[in-house]
């Protein structure tokens, strides 16, 4: 068969909304662009433990410390069902993870930011979490199907960590003047970054429609950011909080709330590697490979014994 | 077919825009654990169904992993694993001549036949 005909049969089953699994024929670019986005995603879980794995030992009480190790321990498992759906497509474990540590692979800009107080575990799981989460509905919906599967099984889990984060911050909102200064503090610094974890506006990302027309994505980065924003922007008001945003207005026409201008430098900065946190992630990740080298040795010479010993009896 | 796609998103920077270092993968280890295929029985009287996979050095490990990742919230009381090299797959292609056969088959099934109502529910 030539190629036309199997690209013409692949985009007419995507068309039609049947799942390409894993044996199916698929067009280069297709399997390339889902390899990158899924290993992509599956870093950013893996990452996106340090940010909130600074304050495990410092949680303000036993029950908030129970919480925040099940939900890092949450983002491990989304980590590993991702970089699963990624080896279905050829790649291996050990390029994706090799290509994580030597900052060849790119991971959520979100997670290159502090967190420098315990309200910003409130602030990570209402608006990061909640952020991730709509891009994660779309993509249950997702056209590659273990990437789609690997989507429904994360959506289940994720509903928890931003209703633990919000119910933090609602805690806080109703405590000391300090406390209420910190939530609105935590709030201030990660509106913007997690806007930002939309990516550029649809305008700027060229070639977006291919991804379209595959059902990699369903939504547009703009029709993402604006569902967010309207969700939060009455959701800070239960809180009685604000977003900093003084261009933040509800638009009777639209119906939608309009917002100001994002700091597109500060977002590439931070994807090229300059955000305050780069090195340290990074140095994070490769100091626990590397401490971890000797325990994934031993387990292997132990299973080689264990053999040994099995095929000798 | 040669189009790149740009996201930009959570789990897609594309590599040109990235400021990626582009060095080559240089410690894949070679004696990596194998991957598992995990299956698990979410209550009993149920089969056992595909859940997802794994890299363990060996089925004991392979089945405490699954439970860490595949049964946190209850999710499952019984579980398999098999190493993934053992699973042999039928190939899409032919997924024709395998299945087009039964399609013409109606009479395989109770509603090809015509009843009187007096026999009642059959
Ligand atoms: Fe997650
Ligand atoms: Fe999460």
């Amino acid at each position: 068969m030539q190629v036309q005909d199997l690209e013409k049969i692949f985009q007419d089953k995507i068309d039609a909304e049947i799942k390409i699994e894993p044996k199916d024929w698929m067009p280069e670019a297709y399997r390339k662009t889902n390899i990158r986005q899924i290993s992509q995603h599956a870093h950013s879980e893996v990452v996106g433990m340090l940010p909130e794995g600074n304050w495990i030992s410092r949680a303000p009480s036993l029950k908030r410390k129970a919480i925040l190790i099940a939900k890092v321990q949450d983002e491990a498992g989304h980590g590993l069902y991702l970089y699963s759906a990624a080896e279905t497509l050829g790649s291996s474990r050990d390029e994706m993870i090799a290509d994580l540590l030597s900052g060849k692979a790119k991971y959520s800009s979100i997670f290159n930011y502090p967190t420098l107080t315990w309200a910003d575990m409130g602030a990570i799981g209402w608006l990061v979490d909640g952020a991730a989460i709509l891009n994660q509905v779309m993509l249950c919906r997702t056209s590659y199907g273990p990437y789609a599967r690997a989507m429904v099984r994360i959506c289940k889990e994720e509903s928890f960590h931003q209703r633990q984060g919000f119910e933090s911050l609602l805690v806080l909102s109703k405590g000391t003047t300090e406390q209420k200064a910190m939530c609105q503090d935590a709030i201030n610094r990660w509106w913007w970054p997690s806007l930002m974890m939309f990516g550029p506006k649809d305008s700027e990302s060229t070639n977006s429609d291919q991804s379209m027309k595959w059902k990699i994505k369903r939504k547009t980065n703009d029709e993402l950011r604006q569902q967010f924003v309207d969700m939060a922007a009455m959701q800070v008001k239960v809180l009685g909080m604000t977003l900093p945003d003084p261009d933040l207005k509800w638009n009777e026409e639209r119906k939608h709330y309009d917002f100001g201008e994002i700091n597109w430098e500060e977002f590439w900065n931070v994807v090229k590697g300059n955000g305050p946190c780069n090195k340290q992630r990074l140095a994070a990740r490769n100091k626990a490979h590397d401490d971890g080298a000797w325990v994934r040795e031993a387990a292997m010479a132990y299973q080689a014994k264990k053999e040994k010993k099995r095929n000798a009896a | 077919m040669n189009c790149t796609i740009k996201k930009f998103y959570y789990g897609d920077i594309p590599e040109d825009n990235s400021g990626s270092s582009n060095q080559p993968a240089s410690n894949v280890s070679a004696n990596s654990w194998p991957l598992w295929e995990v299956f698990i029985r979410s209550k009993q009287g149920l089969d056992h169904k595909h859940v997802g996979s794994l890299h363990a050095a060996d089925a004991t490990m392979a089945i405490e992993n699954a439970r860490d990742v595949y049964t946190r919230r209850q999710e499952g009381v019984s579980i398999w694993v098999v190493e993934s090299k053992h699973i042999t797959a039928s190939n899409p292609d032919e997924a024709g001549e395998l299945y087009e056969p039964a399609a013409d088959k109606i009479y395989r099934h109770p509603t090809f036949y015509d009843l009187p109502d007096e026999v009642g529910h059959m």
